[in-house]
């Protein structure tokens, strides 16, 4: 237990320190999901009336696909030079890799909402009416439920051509129940007119179930070969 | 001839049995059975397409067989993978790190703590430990040789090495045998996949030849058909 | 065996053009939809037959990650492949029916929502069994199959409780169903079974036969070349 601790950390705390030395990956995402909102914005006019209504669902698909672009990079470094045979022949856990890759990509996708979020705010100018707290276990439970199937399906991409559209062609349809719980609760918080308990309940119960399914396959499919 | 009555009367060994690899119509192992001995280097010969490397990188646990089997000192591979370091032409090491970075960071996937033995291993591949440049800027000998350095770095008892003279200067390549002859004098069993097999020359213990798939001669001296009877 | 497959047929030719009877003439007229409800004995049955399908599938990858038989592994390929046509048959024939019936195309119908996201997750394991290379596509698209079936019950589950906030019409109605119509539903589903199972016994030969051929190409191929 304490290898595949210690070794998870090791492996965050590596790609933290590459990802900082170039910033490039993490400078583009930035800008690209400011263009989303930008988009959104224009395509949804916020001044109208519903917008209240929509918001939940609008901030989440912008969340999905600059999160889908973070995720595309999540093994690009492993690649580039073989890496990943060198961790193959190791004795170190399959699932220390899984963790480390999806703990760096929730810490990645958490910075593209926190400025994400802020715009949103601003340009549909939001307010909830419910319990505001609340969107913050929404955010964490439904940022993790992205990042741990997209990291997972990430990986079996790489045994597979056209990588970077098979991503989100196997997470989007796995994602449904997540997404959905992720817009209503947020709407419904946004709203303030109902509980967002079942909803904040289901991610939960989401997120344990898949966390559990990618972590007892991961080592199967990264021995894939 | 079961295999256990085989383990049971001899030393260990590292042995394939009727190994197949199969990638859709093409298969790049087929059938191949063979014992080889442990503190020996044995280069892999073949033109391209023969099933070198995939046969290494069968040994290296890394291309499951889609039949047959695969035993290196009595355990599969996975099972065996503290005794195994693997190099290939790729470099396996992370172009942005400097050595050093990348040998800390494999040296934890082995449970291998402080900086002493990252810093022999790299001394001992001719590199300087204390170059902060970052892979990504070494040249190619200087690259394969800090490739070579992870390997070895948890100390295993065999290596399996894919090409690791391809564009390398002749001065790195000198070294790097060198420093085989050395591994293997000490007791190292080692495998070479190589194109340049001339480089091996009077250091290795034997020329296994494959073609299509299978081995086809195994020589101690570099000419096919100076061999015993132990062709497969 | 080979005997079965013709006697198997016949009796499967015979079993649909006997529920098309029974659907089109025997089945009694629905009180408000009239003709346009008939359509209920081909959207309910393919929506069982495509579960039933899907079912044998996720028992198949379950089988092969634990087993790595092959033979696992082409049952669930060719019940994906056969399950994903009945599914599109559910999606096509809904909102043919809805649309007469109650004026929209679509709704989002707990069974029908459903079954939309389970065709999402087969066509999306279809895809992926076509791109990955053939070594490694089975233990990929198993794994991929035990996602989907995690997913199912959640996807169940959260457009239930959406439904209780938006509520919309259903499709295919609850309540009880007139026992002759019970007859000719099940009548239906026998036969879309037998032809579920033909097809998909043809397509197995057909997938194993195919690998037969691939590995005895891939091991006798450059035979000729020798030194």
């Amino acid at each position: 237990m304490t290898s595949l601790r210690s070794i998870t950390l090791a492996t965050l705390t590596k790609d933290i320190r590459l990802e900082w030395r170039s910033r490039d990956a993490i400078n583009s995402m930035l800008f690209f999901s400011l263009l989303v909102v930008v988009i959104f914005s224009f395509s949804f006019d916020p001044n109208a009336e519903e917008s209240r209504e929509i918001a939940g669902g609008l901030i989440w698909v912008a969340f999905l696909f600059a999160a889908v672009v973070a995720l595309n990079q999540t093994w690009a470094r492993e690649l580039r030079n073989q890496v990943l045979d060198a961790y193959r022949v190791s004795p170190a856990p399959a699932n220390a890799l899984f963790l480390a890759k999806a703990l760096g990509n929730f810490i990645l996708v958490s910075v593209l909402e926190a400025v994400m979020a802020p715009l949103f705010t601003i340009f549909y100018n939001l307010r909830a009416l419910g319990p505001a707290w609340q969107l913050i276990p929404v955010a964490l439970l439904g940022t993790w439920a992205l990042v741990v199937n997209g990291t997972f399906f990430a990986a079996m991409s790489l045994r597979t051509r056209s990588r970077e559209i098979m991503l989100p062609l196997l997470l989007f349809p796995i994602s449904i129940p997540a997404v959905q719980s992720m817009v209503e609760a947020t709407r419904i918080i946004l709203a303030g007119d109902a509980s967002a308990r079942f909803w904040i309940v289901l991610l939960l119960t989401y997120d344990v179930v898949f966390t559990t399914a990618c972590l007892a396959l991961f080592e199967t499919i990264l021995q894939a070969e | 001839m079961s295999p256990s009555a085989t383990t049971a009367l001899r030393a260990p060994i590292i042995s394939v049995s009727n190994l197949v690899k199969q990638f859709g119509r093409f298969a790049a192992l087929r059938g191949v059975s063979a014992e080889f001995d442990l503190g020996k280097l044995h280069v892999i010969l073949g033109d391209n397409g023969a099933g070198k490397t995939t046969l290494l990188r069968a040994l290296a646990g890394l291309a499951h067989p889609t039949r047959g089997t695969v035993a290196i000192l009595g355990k599969s591979p996975q099972e065996a993978c503290r005794e195994i370091g693997y190099m290939a032409h790729p470099s396996l090491l992370y172009d942005e790190m400097s050595g050093m970075e990348n040998l800390r960071y494999f040296a934890r996937l082995y449970d291998i703590a402080g900086d002493e033995r990252c810093e022999q291993v790299i001394r001992s591949v001719r590199l300087d430990p204390g170059l902060a440049r970052p892979v990504g800027q070494y040249s190619q000998g200087m690259r394969q040789r800090m490739s070579l350095a992870r390997a070895i770095l948890h100390d295993p008892r065999i290596l399996l090495l894919d090409e690791p003279f391809s564009n390398v200067d002749a001065h790195s390549a000198r070294e790097m045998v060198a420093l085989l002859k050395a591994m293997r004098d000490a007791g190292k069993t080692i495998f070479v996949v190589t194109h340049q097999a001339a480089l091996l020359e009077g250091v290795a213990d034997e020329f296994v030849w494959m073609q299509a798939g299978q081995i086809v001669e195994r020589t101690p001296g570099l000419t096919p058909g100076s061999s015993q009877a132990g062709a497969q | 065996m080979k005997r079965a497959f013709p006697i198997l047929a016949a009796v499967t030719a015979v079993l649909l053009a006997y529920a098309f009877y029974e659907a089109i003439w025997f089945a009694p007229m629905e009180r408000t939809m009239g003709d346009v409800q008939r359509i209920f004995y081909y959207h309910v049955p393919s929506a069982w037959t495509a579960f039933l399908l899907f079912t044998v599938n996720l028992v198949a990858s379950v089988i092969y990650l634990i087993r790595r038989n092959a033979k696992a592994d082409a049952v669930a390929l060719v019940s994906a492949e056969v399950g994903v046509v009945f599914c599109t048959v559910v999606l096509v024939t809904g909102p043919i029916w809805a649309r007469p019936v109650w004026g929209i195309w679509w709704t989002w119908d707990i069974r029908l929502t459903t079954t939309l996201v389970l065709w999402l997750i087969y066509v999306s394991y279809l895809v992926l069994r076509r791109f990955s290379d053939s070594s490694q596509t089975p233990k990929l698209a198993a794994v991929l199959a035990i996602f989907g079936a995690l997913d199912v019950p959640l996807v169940y589950f959260s457009i239930w409780f959406f439904r209780t906030q938006h509520p919309q019409p259903v499709i295919g109605g609850g309540g009880s169903i007139d026992p002759r119509m019970l007859h000719v539903l099940l009548i239906n589903w026998l036969a879309f079974s037998c032809f579920a199972f033909l097809v998909c016994w043809a397509r197995y030969r057909l997938e194993w036969m195919q690998r037969e051929v691939d590995e005895i190409e891939a091991l006798e191929s450059l035979q000729g070349v020798t030194r």
